[in-house]
């Protein structure tokens, strides 16, 4: 696991059903490009975020595959709307095969 | 036809920086329903009128970002040094939270840094301060100036007293100190023969090539730069500066920077602390 990860996520506590609000996700990561060369010449190997994902009750709202030209801390920002209350779950996925996630509840009405 | 597109472009662009020039102090740097002052009148022993946060030069885009601490990249390095808050390093077996009761209790303490400190008789940083607990409290090893744990650490601890207003003492024991770092102030140095004056009093408000000149405020620090993706402590920045006057810069943490920390945070008095900030 890639030092110092973080996942951070705000999602308003409760919505309108059927009208559009805004969610915002940072993870801290170092997204190592796999370009770079260290000191000695060697190519330092890749170590990125490469999928990152949101589900709503089981159902996906949104993908999306990173490359290696994507910063550090990569932050994503994206609008969704709901009918009924649950919860969101988000899932970054890195090259080292770890996955973190984090959720958050939100009410209709 | 073709010519009259070109001229309106040219003076739909024109309007457009004129707007921007002149919003330049009115807006308001509201973070989470605190309003932030980033302007004052400067001290009577200045040759300005009003001093000006350097978020106030920014664009509209880099304000907005420190505008929500959710999108204030400056904010992860305060989350990791949460973590170094409640780690526990050294000899006495002891963390951050072991003696102290939470990053709030530092309350105030930024606001008047650099300052005078009677008991360790000199003038202390936010840097010394954390030095001297890890070293004579919790019996680790000192962390050194302008690295990314030092930094987040400072951040950590100058968010405790954002929005407060700085008020650093010029007098008492810390005035021959502060009376060095006036004269480096002023002192033109490096190939380029530049003194700090020359950019950040004399043409603040204007372009350097690319890149518009602010007042030198560090009120802000540490910076979170978009340049380099990471807190950027004030005698970081000094050696930067030095370095584009082409100038050997002084050590990180030496006497020469601290002296100059003193009176370049003195020159600040009125703002509000802003740590960590977004600047480019």
């Amino acid at each position: 696991m890639a030092d110092n990860v973080k996942p951070r996520v705000r999602v308003p506590r409760s919505a309108v059903a059927g009208e559009a609000f805004e969610i915002k996700t940072l993870i801290s990561h170092k997204m190592e490009s796999g370009a770079r060369k260290d000191s000695d010449g060697n190519t330092i190997p890749r170590s990125i975020i490469h999928h990152f994902s949101c589900d709503f009750n089981g159902e996906n709202v949104i993908q999306a595959a990173l490359e290696g030209a994507i910063s550090t801390n990569p932050y994503i920002q994206f609008e969704a709307s709901i009918e009924e209350s649950g919860t969101f779950t988000f899932t970054w996925q890195d090259d080292d095969g770890s996955e973190y996630t984090d959720s958050k509840d939100i009410t209709v009405g | 036809m073709k010519k009259f597109t070109l001229s309106a472009t040219v003076a739909v662009s024109l309007a457009c920086f004129a707007g921007t020039a002149s919003a330049q102090v009115s807006d308001a740097l509201v973070v989470d329903g605190t309003t932030i002052s980033t302007s004052a009148p400067a001290a009577d022993w200045l040759d300005i009128d009003q001093v000006l946060s350097g978020w106030s030069f920014r664009t509209d885009e880099t304000r907005a970002l420190q505008m929500d601490d959710f999108d204030n990249p400056g904010m992860i390095f305060v989350d990791q040094a949460i973590d170094d808050w409640n780690t526990v390093d050294g000899t006495a077996g002891k963390s951050c939270a072991s003696c102290h009761d939470g990053p709030e209790s530092f309350a105030g303490l930024r606001a008047e840094l650099p300052r005078w400190d009677e008991a360790q008789g000199r003038v202390m940083n936010m840097e010394d301060y954390i030095n001297v607990s890890r070293v004579e409290h919790m019996g680790a090893e000192p962390w050194k100036w302008a690295k990314p744990r030092m930094d987040a650490m400072v951040a950590l601890l100058s968010l405790q007293s954002r929005g407060m207003t700085i008020n650093v003492a010029i007098d008492g024991p810390a005035a021959d100190m502060w009376e060095q770092g006036r004269e480096l102030y002023y002192t033109r140095v490096g190939q380029l023969d530049m003194a700090c004056s020359n950019c950040h009093e004399d043409n603040y408000g204007n372009m350097i090539r690319a890149d518009h000149l602010s007042q030198g405020q560090i009120n802000g620090f540490p910076a979170y730069r978009l340049k380099n993706a990471k807190l950027n402590s004030t005698h970081g920045r000094f050696s930067g500066c030095m370095k584009n006057i082409r100038a050997q810069p002084f050590g990180v943490g030496s006497d020469e920077f601290r002296a100059l920390e003193l009176y370049v945070a003195s020159r600040g008095n009125g703002l509000s602390v802003e740590g960590p900030s977004v600047r480019n």
